[in-house]
C-alpha cells in the first residue's frame, strides 16, 4: 500500500487550468514562439519506394534570392545513430516514398516551398513490397514485442481444448492502418548559440526528445535543452522525436546563431511520424458447453518496416483478459518498403480488444448466453498471464453497473429484432482493459516563493491531458494548501527530469514524484517555510508492479443504426463505464475517456489509410480523404467511472485513463451492428458495403 | 512579386507587405506574429485556422492575403473585449470544450460565426423545410463539422454552444 493522499483539490470538478488561454489561442505551441528572423525549412521528399538517389540538381534552388542552405545526403553532418529512422540525409538510399532525401532553408515559407519544388532529384529505382504477403521475404518473429512483452506465450495445449470443445471461435479479424493526426503538425523549431542547441519541439517527452537529440548529433544532454509547455495532441506519435526534429536541428547546425522552423505538412504526418500498422489476427476460442472458457489463442500478422522494426503487442490483452487453461498467442511482421510505423493510442490493446471482444461476443451467441454472463463466467482469480494477484480488477462491475445505466438488458437478444423507420437497430458490449504503468526515473522540486506561494517543477507534458490542472491538485493536496496556491511549471528540460506522457502513465509517474518533493518539503521546513525554501525528490520505486498485476477495465456499450436498404451506419449512442482508480479531475478525465472512445468510434466506423499497390504509398493522404470522426458524427458519448482508489498503485490511488477509452470501442459497436443486422464484420472500418454483400 | 497590405486585425490596422503567394493565415502567424489561427493542414479541412473576415467565418488557409487587403480580421484572440473572454469562450472552458487546445481557436470563432449564421435564419443541410433554423444539437453538430477536434471534444463543444445561444 501507498501513504494516500488525503483528497482535497483532488477528485474536485475543477475547469481546466490553461483553458482560458488556450481558447484565446495564447497558450505558445512549438511554431507560436516569437523568435528574431528565423528561417523556415522544407522538405524534398522521395517519389519513389526504393532506390537510390542518382542525383540532385539543386542550383535552381539555390540560385533563388532569400535560399540559405540545401541539405543532400552529399554535405549533411554525420549522425551518430544506427536508427534506420532517424539516420537522415546519411546515404542516397530510399526505404520508402516519402522519405526525406534533400531540404532547403529560406527566409520565407513561399521561397522554402518553391526552392524545395526547383530542386531536381533522380532515381535509380528497385522492386519493392508495400503489403504483407507480397513480400518473398516471408514472416519475421521479432525477439519481442512494444513495452518488453515476449512475442510468443505458450501454455497448455490450445490445439487440443479446440479439438475437444463443445463450442468454438476461429475467426480473422483485420484492423486497418491508421494515423495518429494530431491537429498540431509535428514541429520543430531549433537553434545552435555556441555549442548549446535550443529545441522547442512538440513533443510528449521533453527529456526524451533530448535523450534522442543528444544521442544522434552526438552531445552532452546537458548542452541540449528541449522545451515545449504546450502539446497540440500526440496519442504517441509525438512519444520520441522523428526525421523532421532531426533535419530541422542539422540544418540549424549548418546556420549557427540562426532559429530554424519547421512544421510537417498534414501529408507527412501520414508517413514521417509514425502510425498503427495494418494487422490481422487470428483469434481461436474453446468453451465448454456452458461457456467457460478452455482455450484461448490470438496469432497477430501486423506490417512494420524494413529500416527499422516495431512490433504492436496486439496479443497481449487476451493473455491476460480471461481464465483459460490453454492459451496460445504469437506476433509476426511483414517488413516492407514502408514508412517507420510507432505509437497509437492504447497500441496493442486498441487493435487486440477489437478482435478479442468481437470474437467473445461471437462465443456468446453461438453458446446462446448473454455476452456479459460469459465474460463474468470467465473472470479470472488471479492473472493468467503472470500468476499474481490483480492489484485491484472491477471489471465485472463495470459490465453489471454499465449494464443498468445504459439499458442493455432492455433488448431482444436475437439480431434483426429490431426496426425504426428503415433502421436496423441494435446494442453491442465489450471490455476495455489497459495497463496501470508508473514509470521510473521522475523527480520533482517544490519551492516555496513567498505569500502562501508554491513552486513545484517537473519536466511533465500536457498534450491535453489535463496534467497542468491534475498536477496542480495533486501538489496542492500534498502540501495541504488550496490548488491556486501553487505555481506549476511543466516542458522544460531545465526542470527535474520526467518521463514520456505516454502509456497512460503520465498522471501516476509525475504526481507520485510531486507528492514525494511535497512531503519531504513538509518534513524538511514544516508549515512555515521561509521564501526561497526547497526541496528535491526522486519519485520512490514502485514496488507494487512486482508483486501485483496492473490493470485499469471498463465496460463500453453501444447503440448502432443500420438502414436497411443503403448499409449506413450510425451510432446515436456510446456508454462507458470505468474502473480507473481515483479520478483526479472529473472534468477533464471525463474529457479523456470520451475522447479515447471518439477516437475509438473513428477507428470502427472511418479510418483507414489505403495503400497504393502500384506507386507505394498511401493513397488518401490527407483530411479530405482520409476521414476522422467530425462533430456531425458523433452523437451521444457518455463516460462514467466506479471511483474506486487502488491504494497498491500511487499516493494518489489513480489508474491511467488516456488510452483506456478507445481499448474495446470498436468491437463495441461491431457487436451492436452484428446485433442490428445479423452481419458480422470482422474488418475495419465498419463501411456500408460490408453489410451489402 | 510582393504586395503591401493593410489588415484590420482584431481592432488594429496593420501594414504588411506580402509575397502574392502568401495566405492570409501565414500573413498573420508568420508575418504579424498573430498566432491565434492555427495551421492544421492548409488545405481548408481542418478548420484550425478559421477566422472571421468582415464578421464572416473563413478557413484563412485557403485564402490569398493580397486578395484581403483592407479587410477586418477577428481572430480568436480578438473575441475577448474589455469584460474578458467572449461568452463562447467562457462557455468553452465551463464544459470543458477542448483537451490540447489547438483547434480551439479556429472552434471558437466558427463558433461565433454558427450563432451568427443561426441568428440571420440561414439553412444548413440539416435544416428542415423553409422555417428558421433552431440551435438544436443537429444544426450545431452540422455546421461545427468543418472543425476537427482529434482530441474528441465534440460533447463539449456541442454544449457550449447550445448554452450561449440558449
Amino acid at each position: 500500500m501507498t501513504d494516500q493522499l488525503t483528497p482535497n483539490a483532488i477528485g474536485r470538478d475543477v475547469a481546466r487550468a490553461d483553458g482560458p488561454l488556450k481558447v484565446l489561442g495564447a497558450a505558445p505551441y512549438a511554431y507560436d514562439q516569437p523568435l528574431t528572423d528565423p528561417l523556415y525549412l522544407c522538405t524534398v521528399d522521395a517519389t519513389v519506394v526504393r532506390g537510390r538517389v542518382a542525383g540532385v540538381d539543386a542550383s535552381a534552388a539555390l540560385a533563388m534570392d532569400g535560399v540559405e542552405l540545401v541539405l543532400t545526403h552529399e554535405n549533411a553532418p554525420e549522425l551518430s545513430t544506427e536508427d534506420g529512422e532517424l539516420r537522415v540525409l546519411q546515404s542516397p538510399e530510399v526505404h520508402f516514398r516519402g522519405q526525406v532525401v534533400a531540404a532547403v532553408v529560406a527566409t520565407t515559407t513561399e521561397v522554402a516551398a518553391a526552392a524545395a519544388g526547383a530542386v531536381v532529384v533522380t532515381y535509380d529505382t528497385e522492386p519493392f513490397a508495400v503489403t504483407a504477403g507480397s513480400d518473398p521475404a516471408g514472416l519475421h518473429a521479432p525477439e519481442k514485442v512494444n513495452a518488453g512483452y515476449p512475442t510468443d506465450t505458450d501454455d497448455g495445449d490450445l490445439d487440443a481444448a479446440v479439438a475437444a470443445a463443445a463450442f468454438t471461435v476461429d475467426e480473422e479479424y483485420t484492423t486497418a492502418r491508421t494515423h495518429n493526426n494530431p491537429l498540431e503538425p509535428h514541429t520543430t523549431v531549433a537553434t545552435w548559440t555556441g555549442g548549446d542547441l535550443h529545441v522547442f519541439e512538440a513533443s510528449q517527452s521533453v527529456f526524451g526528445a533530448r535523450r534522442v537529440l543528444a544521442g544522434v548529433f552526438g552531445l552532452d544532454p546537458e548542452r541540449v535543452r528541449v522545451t515545449c509547455p504546450y502539446v497540440g495532441g500526440g496519442f504517441g506519435s509525438k512519444g520520441s522525436p522523428h526525421a523532421g526534429a532531426v533535419v530541422t536541428v542539422m540544418a540549424a547546425r549548418m546556420l549557427p546563431g540562426r532559429s530554424v522552423k519547421f512544421a510537417l505538412t498534414r501529408r507527412q504526418m501520414f508517413r514521417l511520424v509514425g502510425y498503427r500498422p495494418r494487422m490481422t489476427q487470428r483469434v481461436r476460442l474453446a468453451a465448454a458447453p456452458d461457456g467457460t472458457l478452455t482455450g484461448v489463442g490470438v496469432d497477430v500478422v501486423q506490417e512494420s518496416a524494413r529500416i527499422k522494426e516495431y512490433a504492436e503487442q496486439t496479443a497481449v490483452a487476451a493473455r491476460m483478459m480471461y481464465a483459460a487453461p490453454n492459451r496460445r498467442t504469437s506476433h509476426r511482421l511483414a517488413l516492407l518498403d514502408i514508412p517507420v510505423p510507432t505509437w497509437m493510442r492504447a497500441p496493442g490493446e486498441a487493435p487486440g480488444m477489437f478482435a478479442l471482444e468481437t470474437a467473445i461476443d461471437e462465443l456468446a451467441a453461438r453458446v446462446g448466453i448473454d455476452p456479459i454472463a460469459l465474460r463474468v463466467r470467465n473472470e479470472p482469480e488471479r492473472d493468467p498471464a503472470t500468476g499474481k494477484p490483480f492489484s485491484s480488477r472491477h471489471l465485472v462491475d463495470c459490465l453489471h453497473e454499465g449494464a443498468d445505466r445504459f439499458g442493455w438488458y432492455d433488448r431482444d437478444p436475437r439480431p434483426r429484432s429490431r426496426r425504426v423507420n428503415g433502421w436496423l437497430v441494435g446494442y453491442g458490449v465489450a471490455a476495455s482493459t489497459y495497463p496501470a504503468y508508473r514509470m521510473p526515473a521522475n523527480s520533482a522540486v517544490v519551492r516555496y516563493t513567498a505569500d502562501d506561494r508554491y513552486r513545484v517543477e517537473i519536466g511533465a507534458s500536457d498534450l491535453g491531458t489535463g496534467a497542468w490542472t491534475a498536477l496542480a491538485q495533486i501538489a496542492a493536496d500534498a502540501l495541504g494548501v488550496p490548488q491556486d496556491s501553487i505555481d506549476l511549471a511543466i516542458g522544460d528540460t531545465r526542470l527535474p527530469r520526467a518521463t514520456v506522457a505516454g502509456g497512460s502513465s503520465g498522471t501516476a509517474s509525475w504526481g507520485t514524484a510531486i507528492v514525494e518533493a511535497a512531503r519531504a518539503f513538509r518534513d524538511k521546513f514544516g508549515r512555515t517555510p521561509e521564501p526561497d525554501d526547497e526541496v528535491f525528490a526522486d519519485a520512490p520505486e514502485n514496488t507494487a508492479a512486482k508483486d501485483f498485476a496492473l490493470h485499469g477495465y471498463g465496460a463500453q456499450f453501444a447503440e448502432v443504426r443500420v438502414h436497411e436498404d443503403t448499409g449506413e451506419i450510425r451510432v446515436p449512442r456510446l456508454y462507458g463505464m470505468f474502473d480507473a482508480g481515483r479520478v483526479i479531475n472529473p472534468r477533464t478525465a471525463r474529457s479523456q475517456l470520451v475522447g479515447g472512445m471518439t477516437m475509438g468510434l473513428s477507428m470502427a466506423l472511418h479510418e483507414d489509410s489505403v495503400m497504393d499497390t502500384a506507386l507505394g504509398h498511401t493513397a488518401n493522404p490527407d483530411l479530405g480523404e482520409y476521414h476522422i470522426a467530425a462533430n456531425a458524427d458523433v452523437h451521444e458519448i457518455r463516460a462514467d467511472w466506479l471511483g474506486i482508489p487502488d491504494e497498491r498503485l500511487n499516493p494518489m490511488g489513480s489508474k491511467g485513463i488516456g488510452e483506456i477509452g478507445i481499448t474495446g470501442t470498436a468491437a463495441a459497436i461491431a457487436n451492436a451492428a452484428h446485433h442490428a443486422t445479423g452481419v458480422r464484420v470482422r474488418e475495419l472500418p465498419i463501411t456500408l458495403d460490408k453489410f451489402l454483400r | 512579386m510582393e504586395a503591401d497590405i493593410t489588415l484590420r486585425v482584431d481592432g488594429e490596422d496593420r501594414k504588411v507587405t506580402v509575397d502574392t503567394r502568401t495566405t492570409l493565415l501565414d500573413a498573420l502567424r508568420d508575418r504579424l506574429g498573430v498566432t491565434a489561427p492555427k495551421k492544421g493542414c492548409d488545405h481548408g479541412q481542418c478548420g484550425s485556422c478559421t477566422v472571421l473576415v468582415d464578421g464572416r467565418r473563413v478557413v484563412s488557409c485557403l485564402s490569398l492575403a493580397v486578395a484581403r487587403d483592407g479587410a477586418e480580421v477577428t481572430t480568436a484572440a480578438g473575441l475577448a473585449d474589455a469584460d474578458g473572454p467572449h461568452p463562447v469562450q467562457r462557455a468553452f472552458v465551463a464544459n470543458d470544450a477542448l483537451q490540447c487546445g489547438f483547434c480551439t481557436p479556429g472552434q471558437v470563432c466558427s463558433a461565433v460565426g454558427v450563432l451568427a449564421e443561426v441568428k440571420a435564419g440561414w439553412p444548413s443541410a440539416v435544416t428542415e423545410g423553409d422555417a428558421a433554423p433552431e440551435l438544436t444539437d443537429a444544426e450545431v453538430r452540422e455546421r461545427m463539422s468543418g472543425n476537427l477536434c482529434r482530441c474528441g471534444a465534440y460533447p463539449g463543444i456541442v454544449a457550449a454552444i447550445r448554452e450561449v445561444g440558449a
